[in-house]
């Protein structure tokens, strides 16, 4: 059997770190994306793209993302399309992700007030004129630390992919406890490595909510 | 032709009808104080003329655009009403000047320079040229209230909505603001406003409309309204707030 040292171990699971965070970046990109148009639907003056989008949260909010994963994996490949793992756990992410971000940018869009949408319209903006200039600007302001508090999710959310063989912390950590037998050691780094992706953002989350509420007052 | 025709016009909201068949004829340059009790139908009227409101029957023509419910028509309208709120609603990321320039370039595709020199010149006009670069939170309530009437002045309306425009202000600021709209009137400006200052309507006003339950219970000239009531609503209502 080979001999692991602590820093083999470490700087493996270093190597893996890295699709975590490729994965994350990919994830909260694309599911800023489609979570924007999802947004867009959610609030539109049709009721046919409301139901929609609707339905598209409370679907993926109401599944487990293990079973997304399964499902973009293993459900795309019984149709006879073969998606490498690293496609189904984009897709199954970006998907999962963008459900989270239109439902907590849906509830800042309904925070501004009304007569912010009344005094628009009044001035003769139509209403993807009055998203662009009047509401987005506000709501985003408002948007920034839940939907920096969220990206910490999708860190963690990044671990179940591991399942359907991805290879990045998680797995990693699984195939070096099968090589060293030394699974509380290689779980202990793991979990080291998951909080210091995670840590500063749920901090910076904090200190940007409690900054922007400083902004509110004195620009 | 009148520049203001509302013919026939009902609103209910579910099965409470709220505005019971409003004719209103509006002549170039006349200023209308709309008075009555509350949920009498004032505000849901001024909100229909803008097109806040859908109307379930009768008609409104300002200046020939047609009010209809598809945003094409809408902003026809809206590019010739202005609407002054009870709550300013200023848009609170943006500086005075930036309010008083976003419609117009983005509605009007005004180039930039020329929307800042008619923002000067909007804010000028009532009084605030200097607070171009403050915030909304930076301005008094009266400082505000002028602002959003620079910036629907700006969209050059023929004519100017104002809902109860004083009523969220300290007694101090009020007048400041009603100075700005005197000015407007004297200036010739359409004015339609929902009022409890009596005694800027009686001064300053062509014609009186007092609203009650939903119609128009009685219409004239201020003198003739407040001098000589004819309902007892009004005499009611007068003998309340005098
Ligand atoms: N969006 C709405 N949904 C349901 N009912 C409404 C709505 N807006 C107004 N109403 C009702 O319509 C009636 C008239 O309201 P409106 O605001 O026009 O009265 P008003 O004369 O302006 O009163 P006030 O002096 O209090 O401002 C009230 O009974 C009110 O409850
Ligand atoms: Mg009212």
């Amino acid at each position: 059997m080979m001999e692991f040292s602590t820093w083999d171990i470490v700087r493996n699971l270093l190597l893996a770190a890295r699709w975590t965070i490729v994965l994350s970046l990919v994830a909260f990109a694309g599911g800023a994306t489609v979570g924007l148009v999802i947004l867009f639907l959610r609030i539109s003056k049709q009721k046919a793209a409301r139901v929609f989008a609707g339905g598209y949260i409370e679907l993926f909010q109401g599944t487990p993302l293990l079973m997304q994963l399964f499902l973009s994996f293993f459900g795309l490949s019984l149709l006879g399309v073969e998606v490498p793992a690293w496609l189904a756990a984009s897709v199954a992410l970006i998907l999962w992700t963008a459900s989270f971000l239109a439902e907590i940018w849906r509830g800042c869009v309904e925070s501004i007030p009304k007569g912010q949408w009344e005094a628009s319209a009044s001035l003769g903006m139509g209403r993807f004129e009055q998203m662009r200039h009047v509401i987005l600007p506000q709501a985003l302001t408002i948007a920034i630390p839940p939907t920096v508090g969220f990206s910490v999710q999708v860190v963690k959310g990044t671990s179940l992919t591991s399942i359907i063989g991805f290879t990045e912390l998680a797995k990693a950590g699984q195939v070096l406890t099968n090589a060293t037998f030394m699974p509380f050691t290689v779980y202990g780094f793991v979990a080291l490595i998951y909080f210091a992706l995670c840590f500063p953002l749920s901090k910076s989350s904090q200190f940007l909510e409690r900054k922007l509420n400083v902004a509110h007052r004195d620009h | 032709m009148s520049l203001i025709e509302i013919t026939e016009v009902r609103k209910s909201f579910g099965d409470n009808e709220v505005l019971k068949g409003i004719d209103l004829n509006v002549e170039p340059g006349e200023v209308i104080a709309i008075i009555g009790k509350s949920g009498s139908g004032k505000s849901t009227l001024l909100r229909c003329i803008n097109g806040l409101e859908t109307i379930n029957a009768g008609s409104i023509q300002v200046a020939g655009a047609q009010l209809a419910t598809d945003e094409l028509h809408l902003k026809a309208l809206r590019l010739k009403v202005g609407m002054i709120f009870q709550g300013f609603n200023l848009f609170p990321h943006k500086t005075a000047g930036q309010n008083v320039m976003l419609s117009q370039m983005v509605v009007k595709k005004t180039p930039k320079p020329q929307a800042e020199e008619m923002a000067k010149k909007m804010l000028d006009r009532v009084g605030l040229g200097h607070k171009f670069d403050a915030y909304p939170d930076q301005l008094s309530g009266g400082q505000q209230q002028r602002v959003a009437i620079a910036r629907a002045l700006a969209m050059q309306p023929v004519a100017l909505l104002c809902d109860e425009i004083t009523s969220a202000l300290d007694p101090e600021l009020v007048q400041e603001v009603l100075a700005v709209v005197k000015e407007l009137a004297s200036e010739g400006m359409t004015l339609l406003m929902v009022t409890h200052e009596m005694r800027f309507a009686r001064d300053v006003c062509s014609r009186v409309v007092f609203m009650h339950l939903g119609r128009v219970h009685e219409i004239g000239p201020p003198g003739e309204v407040f001098g000589n009531p004819k309902t007892p609503e009004l005499r009611q209502f007068l003998g309340q707030t005098h």
